[in-house]
């Protein structure tokens, strides 16, 4: 080879590299979130969408959507999809309210009388109950998925898409297909409720909700796992090509149960903000079709169906996105139509531009 | 209008790039009417990226080509299809479940309104056959009840239904049987005389002899010799295609009394193949397996490495058996290079260090962290000792050129620091400059260095590439039906013998 087309590929290499840095590609994102969240704001009247109210408002919306799409980035980058996530959702909602229940329905009366003793002395004690018991069910069933895609050797889609009706049947089924009402608020009710904005002065030192601070440390914990331990490597190596993952000596199917198992958790904790979100209740009918969202927002954020890439920042952005754009066009009066073609679009118009930037560096 | 002297196809200054790679360098080809040239070159040359070009699949970077005299742009494979250019490929390019007939004229079905004319496709069809002697084989037939060699016909008789004026044939003969072959030739002959332009690409030189009439070499991209067939010695041609001397490309240093025993295999037999085989690998020695594509050879070295059941006999490595599974194998200092780059050795879409580091990961950070700093800097060192081009560590594997790509997959075994090397095709693909430094990586793994704390490894090596295994192995042992031979000195072979005995006839 010659010196001069030494230069020349050396040259093209060093550009490519410059595009393929992830904070590069981040910040091309998050010029997407300013740029969309600028135009409602120039658009709607009267500076309300940047209103202290509304900033606070679209966190909160967007948070339930945040939380399951965790999970959902790291089953996309590991390769899979998870199509459970909504009705893992509900079914977290109606486990929570159903514990909620146990006291006053299901207890005989000696340990009625204990159990009431507690929750008297310890109010917390019993949501806390609750809480574990509604993570603990949803981690189980992602932990199942898991196991079936791995021992039943069947596509992601088709063992979640059947568990997306297994788990929403199991919720519906466990509160009698009616919504699960607890006989008493308990703190679990105000997780998401408004801090700063509050008409309620002696809540704004928490500055955001208290659900709010558990997605975002949930957030900073999946981002670490995923760029800084040997599990997040593994994870992008299944993802990126399995059989190579296996000749290195990843252990294949155990990362993948463990990636379900994670995006169930997160699903989980999603349900905690769903339940305080539509005030306290157990809904097995909540969160219909959260799935495609979520999973819309990972790929907003730069998530690769095929595997191999995406990012908990990227994902995050991709959940405001989504949001802003329902708030906004709600705001501008809009019709519902035209919010959800709206969105339709953006997905399109995102991953279009992902693929060009991937054609460009190939 | 077309004189006696236009060429039915010229290329001149075709050169293309695919990021650090120099695929093709401003490449001239002349083809006549009624003309076999043959175009040969190692794998890796840019033969098949300059058919590309032909086919219409990639645009060159620079460079122009004519057709019948006419400037021919082609803007992708159907366009070039439709003004005359057919190609035939390895895998054959059929549908199997359609119809002789409907395989020949897809795309031009006979069609009254939009319904098609089945009488009309018959008798079209039967015609094109006739044309090259092949009247006997029925339009109606399913394609995937046909022969390797007929389905190959039905192609031909493809190109000859649409009339083309190129014909593209690659490595059409390596699944064929030597009668199928000379019917394949008399058939070539024939299309010859009606004025059809023929590639011929193959690596069997004996066969180019026989049937072409000009021979073209690529070498690295680049066109480095062409001549008249007739008259021409095999050994210049070889000669234009290594580009080098045998003995420079493979070095062999001294070695010292073979080491310990490292890995111990007793009659592995697993499902289909290997049957029965035992083989030993010993520090200090490279150990070579010869045979046939499908002999066996790549499911014996994934047994060992856990990637295969095994059926019955008995893996032993640094003398325990156990489970095998290649995380087990990686922690007993055992690593593999698979035979497929691209579907099992790498994953092309990341780094160039996450490529490496992958098999160990441990001492990249505190307890199960990985630090990226970290990663980059362990995969850095063997960039360099390596000399793997690229812009940095973080680069996406994609980007690099195939040798560089191999030299990744390697690297991945020095990271690991592992005592036993399984290389499937090791150079598979690859540009001549990267085949002789992983010959000299082999060598010098192989010798170690006590001095500097390297001890000796083993190295069991996979190729299907004769003067490759002669070249840099100490000892040499041949597969054939899944059965494996015994190891011999490689002073006791030579090509002709190892051909024999991966027929089976020794």
């Amino acid at each position: 080879m010659t010196a001069d087309s030494m230069n020349d590929a050396s040259r093209k290499t060093a550009r490519a590299s410059i595009w393929q840095s992830g904070w590069v590609h981040t910040l091309g994102q998050f010029m997407a979130l300013v740029v969309i969240f600028s135009l409602f704001a120039f658009m709607v009247e009267g500076g309300k969408f940047y209103s202290l109210r509304n900033l606070e408002n679209v966190a909160r919306q967007s948070a339930v959507y945040a939380t399951a799409a965790l999970g959902m980035t790291l089953v996309v980058i590991a390769g899979g999809i998870d199509l459970s996530a909504g009705s893992i959702i509900a079914l977290t909602t109606v486990v929570i309210a159903w514990v909620l229940n146990l006291p006053a329905n299901d207890v005989p009366a000696a340990a009625a009388r204990e159990s009431r003793y507690l929750i008297d002395q310890w109010p917390a004690l019993l949501p806390l109950l609750a809480l574990g018991s509604g993570i603990l069910v949803a981690t189980a069933a992602g932990a199942i998925n898991g196991l079936l895609v791995v021992r039943l050797r069947l596509v992601p889609f088709i063992v979640t898409l059947g568990t997306m009706m297994i788990w929403r049947a199991l919720a519906k089924g466990l509160a009698n297909e009616k919504d699960i009402y607890p006989p008493e608020e308990t703190w679990l009710n105000s997780i998401m409720d408004p801090t700063l904005t509050s008409r309620d002065a002696s809540r704004s030192w928490m500055l955001l909700p208290p659900g709010i601070w558990m997605l975002i440390v949930a957030a900073a914990i999946a981002a670490i796992v995923l760029r800084y331990t040997r599990l997040g490597r593994h994870i992008f190596a299944i993802g990126s090509n399995e059989n190579t993952a296996r000749l290195c000596g990843v252990p294949v199917e155990r990362t993948k149960i463990v990636v379900y198992m994670l995006a169930g958790f997160f699903a989980g904790l999603a349900g905690v903000l769903q339940f305080a979100f539509i005030s306290g209740i157990g809904q097995p009918t909540t969160g219909i079709s959260y799935e495609l969202f979520v999973i819309a927002a990972v790929v907003i954020g730069g998530g690769s169906l095929l595997g191999g890439e995406g990012s908990i920042l990227g994902s995050m952005i991709g959940a405001l996105i989504i949001t802003i754009l329902y708030m906004g066009g709600h705001q501008l009066g809009w019709r519902n139509w035209r919010q959800e073609a709206m969105i339709g679009g953006i997905i399109i118009v995102a991953v279009l531009l992902d693929r060009i930037r991937h054609r460009a560096l190939d | 209008m077309v004189g006696v002297f236009t060429p039915r196809l010229e290329m001149r200054g075709v050169s293309k790039r695919f990021g650090a790679t120099r695929a093709l360098h401003r490449v001239d080809l002349q083809l006549r009417p009624g003309e076999v040239l043959a175009l040969v070159g190692e794998n890796g040359a840019g033969k098949s990226t300059l058919m590309k070009v032909l086919s219409g699949a990639i645009a060159p970077d620079e460079g122009q080509m004519w057709l019948d005299g006419e400037l021919f742009r082609p803007r992708n494979p159907l366009d070039a299809r439709q003004r005359g250019i057919a190609m035939i490929y390895q895998e054959l390019s059929l549908a199997p479940h359609l119809s002789v007939m409907e395989n020949i004229l897809l795309g031009i079905e006979p069609t009254a309104g939009p319904l098609i004319r089945w009488s009309e496709m018959r008798r079209r069809a039967a015609a094109a056959l006739r044309e090259i002697g092949m009247g006997d084989l029925r339009p109606d037939m399913p394609v995937n009840r046909l022969s390797i060699a007929q389905q190959q016909i039905v192609e031909i008789a493809r190109a000859v239904a649409l009339e083309s004026r190129v014909l593209v044939l690659d490595e059409p003969t390596s699944s064929l049987s030597r009668g199928d072959i000379d019917r394949l030739f008399a058939l070539i002959r024939s299309l010859r005389q009606r004025g059809v332009g023929i590639v011929y690409i193959s690596h069997f030189l004996e066969e180019v002899q026989e049937i072409s009439d000009r021979y073209a070499v690529l070498r690295d991209g680049e066109l480095v010799g062409e001549g008249p067939t007739a008259g021409t010695p095999v050994e210049k041609i070889v000669a234009l295609m290594v580009g080098r001397e045998v003995e420079e490309l493979y070095p062999h240093s001294t070695r010292g009394d073979a080491g310990e025993v490292v890995v111990e295999i007793r009659d592995l037999t697993c499902a289909d193949k290997p049957r029965s085989a035992s083989l030993r690998l010993r520090r200090g020695r490279v150990l070579g397996i010869a045979g046939l594509m499908g002999a066996g050879r790549t499911e014996l070295m994934r047994a060992i490495f856990g990637l295969q059941p095994v059926t019955s006999g008995e893996i032993r490595v640094g003398g325990y058996t156990g489970t095998r599974s290649p995380m087990s194998r990686w922690a007993q200092g055992v690593g593999m290079v698979s035979e497929d780059r691209k579907q099992e050795g790498l994953a092309i879409g990341l780094t160039v260090a996450d490529n490496i580091t992958l098999p160990r990961l441990d001492g990249l950070g505190p307890a199960r962290f990985v630090l990226p700093s970290r990663e980059r800097a362990a995969a850095a060192k063997w960039v360099n000792r390596f000399s793997i081009k690229c812009a940095s560590p973080a680069q996406r594997v994609a980007a690099l050129s195939g040798g560089n790509q191999q030299k990744v997959a390697i690297a991945r075994l020095l990271h690991a620091d592992v005592d036993v090397l399984l290389l499937d095709e090791p150079t598979r693909g690859i540009d001549v400059g990267s085949k002789a430094q992983i010959y000299r990586l082999i060598d010098e793994l192989a010798a170690g260095d006590p001095a500097a704390g390297r001890p000796a490894k083993a190295v069991l090596v996979i190729s299907s590439y004769l003067p490759e295994l002669l070249g840099v192995c100490d000892e040499i042992a041949v597969m054939a039906k899944g059965r494996l031979g015994p190891a011999r000195p490689v002073a006791q072979w030579n090509e002709h013998q190892l051909m024999l005995a991966a027929i089976g006839k020794e």
